[in-house]
This record gives C-alpha cells, sequence and structure tokens, in this order.
C-alpha cells in the first residue's frame, strides 16, 4: 500500500470481533485509514458492515479489539465502549443506511443539530438569551446553511426533511454529518435507492467534499461503480470476516471477492 | 343522494339499537310497560343529522386533499393562521399586545365586589395552562412520555404547604422552594428511567405518581393523610389584608404572571440548541446521540424544566386553594394534563394553551347540562382526535434568517 505512506494515521482497528450472543457478527477485522483517503467497506449482504460501523462509532461496545482514533492535532485515544456522542464530539460523524433524519424538523434545523456538539449555550443562557446564544445561534445558522449550499439543498432549507426527495434526503444527511466538523465522515450505503443520476451527483459530490472539507470518508455501497470509482482503497467483508484488502484494481481481480459476490464456479 | 341513503340507514340502525333502552320503561309499581315512541323519533333524527354531517365533513375533507395534492408547488399551499401570525412579527406583536391587554383587564370586567366566581374559575385554568406548557417540555418536545406528571404538582403543592405549617415559611419564599423541589423530584424519577422509552417510560411514571399518592395518603404524620392539610394561607401582598375579591385577582395575576414567565422561557428553549436537542431525540434517539447529543444530559433536562413548572405552580394551587389533600393529585388529573398537550398539539405553546384553557373551562362553564357535560366533553374530545389527530396547531415550521451570501458571514454578536 505505497499510497498511503505520505498519510496520516487517522482511524486504527485492529481485532475487532463483535458477538451477539452466540453469532459472531464480526470476526477479527483491522482497518486503517489516512489522512485525505476514501476507502470503501464493501461485501455482500449480511458480511457485517453495518455491525462495523456501529462498533466504530460507539452505538455497539466490540467484544473484542481496538478502535483507536489519531485526531489531526488532537491526542490519540481507544474510543472502545464511548457513548456516540463522545466519539462525534472527537471527530467521527456518520450517516445511517436507512435514512435517519428529523422528520418534523426543518432541513435547516437538522443540519444545526450537527452544529450541538460544536456549541455550548446552556439552558441558563438559553432563558437569558444572552450574547453567547444569539451569537452561537447565528453562527450555527450560517454554517448550516454554507454546508445545505454544498450538497445543493439551500433552497428547501425551511422545508420539513420529511418532504425532501429520498436523493435528497441523503445528501441532507450528509450535510448533518459534516456540521459536526468531522475529521473522518462515515457513510453507510449514500447511494442505496439512488438512480443512476443520482449517483453520479453524489459520487462528485463527495470528492468534492474530500477535497474542500479536508475530511477522509469511509464508505459502506453496494453500487460497484461508485465505490470502485471514487475510493482509494477497499475491503473486502464476508461472514464477518475480512477476506481482503487493496486498491480498486486489485479487489477486481481477486478470485476470494469474485467468488463472494458471485459464487462458486459450479464443479461439473 | 347516497348519503342520505346511508343517514337514513344509520339512524334506523341507532333507533334499534336505543330501542330497549329510551323507548321502553318498565314500571314496577304500577306494573305496566310505558312506550315513549317520541324518544325514538328524536333518537332518529339526531343519529341522521350527524351522520349526514359526518359524511359532509369527511367527503370535505377528501376534496381538500385532492386538491393539496393536484397543486404543483407545496411552496404555494396556504399556510394555517398560526403559521402566517408566526411568519409575521409585526401582526404576532399586535395580537400578542392585543391578548396581553384583555388578560389584564379580564378580572375587573368579569366580577364585582361579591362576585368573582369568574376569576377564580380562571385562574384554575391558568394554573392547568402552566402545568400544560410545562408538560409540553417533557411530551411535546423531548418526546418522553409522563403520564405521572402530577406528583410534581403535588410536590411543589406539598412544599409550600408543609414550610408554611411547620416553620411558618411564607408564599414568595415558597414559590421558587416549590419549583427546585419539582426539578430534583425530576431529575431523581429522571436517572433510573434514562435508558426507558414509551411505554416503558409510560409504566414507570405512572408508577410514580401512585407511589406520590400512596405515601401522601398513608404517612398522616407528616403529609396529613387523607385529610389533607388545610389552612394554607394565600399569596401575601407585603402584608397588606385583601378582601375576598381583590385576593382572587391578585392570585389571578400571579398566576398570569407565571404563564407569561412559563412561555417566555420555552418559547426561548424551544428556538434553542437546547430544545432543537429535545426536538432531534424525539424524533430519533439513535440519530440525535450519533450526531453528537448527549442523551442523558438532554433528558435530564427536558424532566427537570417540566418538573420545576409543576412545583412551581403546584405552590400557587395550595395557596389558592387554601387547602391540599391527595386527591387533587389523581390519576384524571395527569392524563388530563396529557390530552391538554396532545389536543394542543405536541410541542406548540399556542396549541397547548388553547387546549388547556378549553379542557379547563369547558367542564365549568358546561354545568348547565349538568349530567350530560361530561357526555359533550368527551365527544368534543372523540371528534378533536378525528378531524385533527396531530393536535389543534401544529405543523408550525420556524424560519431562520440567514445569509445567502457565499462564505463566512461577517461576525454580527446581536
Amino acid at each position: 500500500m505505497a499510497e498511503n505512506s505520505n498519510g496520516k494515521k487517522l482511524l486504527e482497528v485492529s481485532g475487532l470481533t463483535m458477538d451477539f450472543g452466540g453469532l459472531r457478527a464480526i470476526d477479527d477485522v483491522g482497518l486503517d485509514i489516512f489522512e485525505g483517503e476514501i476507502v470503501a467497506l464493501i461485501g455482500p449482504n449480511g458480511a457485517g458492515k453495518t455491525t462495523f460501523f456501529n462498533c466504530v462509532t460507539g452505538i455497539y461496545t466490540p467484544t473484542l479489539g481496538d478502535v483507536k482514533i489519531h485526531p489531526p492535532g488532537g491526542a490519540s485515544r481507544r474510543i472502545n465502549g464511548m457513548k456516540p456522542n463522545s466519539i462525534t464530539a472527537l471527530g467521527m460523524a456518520r450517516t445511517f443506511q436507512n435514512i435517519r433524519l428529523f422528520p418534523a424538523m426543518t432541513v435547516l434545523e437538522n443540519v444545526m443539530i450537527g452544529r450541538h456538539c460544536r456549541t455550548s449555550t446552556s439552558i441558563f443562557d438559553a432563558i437569558m438569551g444572552n450574547r453567547k446564544s444569539a451569537r452561537e445561534e447565528k453562527e450555527s445558522v450560517d454554517k448550516s446553511y454554507q454546508l445545505l449550499k454544498k450538497v445543493g439543498l439551500a433552497d428547501v432549507a425551511d422545508e420539513f426533511s420529511r418532504n425532501l426527495s429520498y436523493g435528497a434526503q441523503r445528501r441532507l444527511e450528509i450535510a448533518r454529518a459534516l456540521a459536526t466538523d468531522p475529521f473522518l465522515l462515515l457513510l453507510d450505503e449514500p447511494a442505496a435507492g439512488m438512480n443512476p443520476q443520482e449517483t453520479l451527483e453524489l459520487d462528485e459530490l463527495i470528492t468534492r467534499i474530500r477535497k474542500e472539507e479536508k475530511v477522509a470518508i469511509l464508505l459502506i455501497e453496494h453500487d460497484m461503480k461508485l465505490v470502485m470509482n471514487i475510493s482509494d482503497r477497499i475491503y473486502v467483508m464476508e461472514y464477518g470476516k475480512k477476506i481482503a484488502q487493496g486498491t480498486p484494481r486489485e479487489i477486481k481481480e481477486n478470485p476470494k471477492v469474485i467468488e463472494a459476490y458471485l459464487g462458486e464456479e459450479a464443479h461439473a | 343522494m347516497a348519503h342520505l341513503k346511508r343517514s337514513f340507514g344509520i339512524s334506523l340502525w341507532f333507533m334499534f339499537l336505543t330501542l330497549p333502552l329510551i323507548v321502553v320503561r318498565v314500571n314496577t309499581v304500577a306494573r305496566e310497560v310505558e312506550w315513549r315512541w317520541q324518544n325514538l323519533a328524536w333518537v332518529g333524527l339526531g343519529a341522521f343529522a350527524i351522520a349526514w354531517f359526518w359524511q359532509f365533513s369527511i367527503e370535505r375533507r377528501m376534496a381538500k386533499r385532492v386538491r393539496a395534492a393536484a397543486e404543483a408547488h407545496p411552496e404555494k399551499q396556504k399556510h394555517s393562521l398560526a403559521q402566517r401570525l408566526a411568519d409575521d412579527p409585526v401582526l404576532s406583536r399586535r395580537v400578542l399586545i392585543g391578548v396581553a391587554a384583555l388578560a389584564m383587564v379580564f378580572p375587573w370586567l368579569v366580577s364585582t365586589g361579591q362576585n368573582f366566581y369568574h376569576v377564580n374559575v380562571m385562574v384554575s385554568a391558568l394554573i392547568f395552562v402552566v402545568l400544560g406548557l410545562g408538560l409540553n417540555i417533557t411530551v411535546g418536545l423531548a418526546g418522553l412520555l409522563d403520564l405521572g406528571y402530577i406528583a410534581f404538582f403535588a410536590v411543589g403543592a406539598y412544599t409550600y404547604a408543609l414550610l408554611n405549617k411547620n416553620f411558618g415559611l411564607g408564599f414568595w419564599t415558597c414559590l421558587p422552594l416549590g419549583g427546585v423541589m419539582g426539578m430534583l423530584f425530576g431529575v431523581v424519577l429522571g436517572f433510573p428511567i434514562l435508558r426507558l422509552r414509551g411505554d416503558y417510560l409510560a409504566i414507570v411514571t405512572l408508577g410514580f405518581a401512585s407511589i406520590t399518592k400512596i405515601v401522601l395518603e398513608n404517612w398522616d404524620t407528616v403529609f396529613g393523610g387523607a385529610a389533607g392539610i388545610a389552612n394554607i394561607p394565600r399569596p401575601d401582598l407585603f402584608g397588606l389584608e385583601l378582601g375576598g375579591r381583590d385576593k382572587a385577582v391578585y392570585t389571578y395575576y400571579i398566576v398570569l404572571a407565571l404563564v407569561g414567565l412559563t412561555v417566555l422561557v420555552t418559547n426561548r428553549l424551544k428556538n434553542s440548541r437546547i430544545g432543537r436537542a429535545w426536538m432531534a431525540l424525539r424524533e430519533d434517539e439513535i440519530a440525535s446521540v450519533a450526531m453528537g447529543v448527549d442523551m442523558a444530559r438532554t433528558k435530564l433536562s427536558a424532566y427537570a424544566l417540566g418538573a420545576f413548572w409543576a412545583g412551581l405552580v403546584g405552590v400557587v394551587f395550595a395557596a389558592h386553594n387554601n387547602f391540599i389533600n391527595p386527591d387533587s393529585f389523581t390519576f384524571m388529573d395527569s392524563a388530563m394534563i396529557l390530552a391538554m398537550v396532545v389536543l394542543g398539539g405536541m410541542g406548540s405553546i399556542l396549541g397547548v394553551i388553547i387546549a388547556s384553557l378549553a379542557l379547563k373551562l369547558l367542564p365549568e362553564y358546561l354545568r348547565a347540562f349538568a349530567e350530560y357535560r361530561m357526555l359533550v366533553f368527551g365527544a368534543v374530545m372523540v371528534l378533536m382526535m378525528i378531524f385533527r389527530p396531530q393536535g389543534l396547531i401544529n405543523d408550525m415550521r420556524r424560519k431562520y434568517e440567514y445569509d445567502t451570501a457565499d462564505g463566512e458571514s461577517d461576525n454580527g454578536g446581536e
């Protein structure tokens, strides 16, 4: 993996194992992400990709293994078992496979929730309506609006998020995650349910985000065209185990991956 | 014509159903059966009218929906009156000043030297407005279903009654203390139920209210048992001796001020970082936690703030009634406050105020209908839920002001 030598490691996962009762959903998976990279995590349905995401972002506490982060300009930390909101505050933000927006809140408010962990207006400040709360409020509105512009949703900022189209909701989730000022963005199947045109736009959006926001991106995706297009490296999982890793070209030719996706060739 | 036919069928069916109940009466003394056919005619006529009106309304609603769907631009939809009010700051300020002025002169308009019944009724109603607004924080904004809200109200009331009885503390000292006590109990209850959601949460809060009531009823050495505590002094005004009417009016202004304060505080919180976190938690807990909202702290603050208002107004309640006993804090009251929040529209301040006033004043002024008043009351609730299940006022969206210019805006502090 020569292309990583010039970057700083951001996320370091080693030996990650997650058991649900007797079921081992993830078995000894390791994964590294370096600065400025787009890494894809692929695999057939039920391979444990989303569980991996949930372990890394604190929704589940892994049974075994280490998740360490090395934020740029911050101290390295082991984040196993930390609460999701603390992990987000440290600089990792995610989107969800099945869109989880706040439907009865406006598009802008959805993004403003992302600013929650970057602001500190207390209940007292809010009741008094003092300078600090007014300033922070304005800052979050402006910042959120700029993010909406970036993902092309500025003209529907005052609409309820439940009224948006599917593709727009996905882009809103990305904007909301970006509002938390992450150094690593985790996207769980951002192209699911999108038509080819929308996927193309998403491709362009993700590349632009990496460039403009200077975030590394880890994404789970089934759309192979998108994955092969934008990712620097790919990890492949099957039945909870990592079966391959490498550049898109290496993955395309990896016999194990082909087998996992197309099934074993029938022997006559 | 189909309507008429169906309505006719429905009225026939009702006539048949109610036949044994309202037509046939067996007079056991005279040993004869009375046939009251004229009642049947009334039932038939009534059922026919209601059924016809019902179908008419449903059809109108459908037509409206079809028209709304045909509309190309959802943005151009006609907004509700409340939304237009909220969007227009000048108009809303005028309305607000008007309502405030009316509320200020209200006691002088409806009361005379001897008769201040309406003022007292309004005081009770306003107490429930504050309760509704408090519960609106917990249930409406943060989405934590609380079926035992009345317990915090009891905490406030008993705080004042006991502190006054045992230590002679006055109303104004106890008012904040009652609020703080309510808040403390809110946090105490909040801690163990942080992980619970929905139905489970409802059961625990219900249990909490029952425990509170049972303790109040049975620990008579401290709380006075079922007999309650009497001779609680009314609010004092710098030691002035007030007449009956003046006392009522004075209490009215105190509660009115509390309502104003509650509205102000809830409104500020709702439109702040805190309020948005509450709403996000209500909408999707996992997503809001993943976006950096601290669940424990946010939920506890919602509980504590909701309970604070109940405790505060509990003190006023005790002072207004001069007497409290556990019977004032039953599950029915909890359910009533919850109904106010749901009917008003979850999270809507204006809606909750209107619903609280309606739910409290309606039964009071329906006394003229004597035994039918609860029937009418129930019917109104059912109709409300059928035609506006989302509450009186909802779907209010807040519009924010933002710079449409590119890049970072200049940092204007105010």
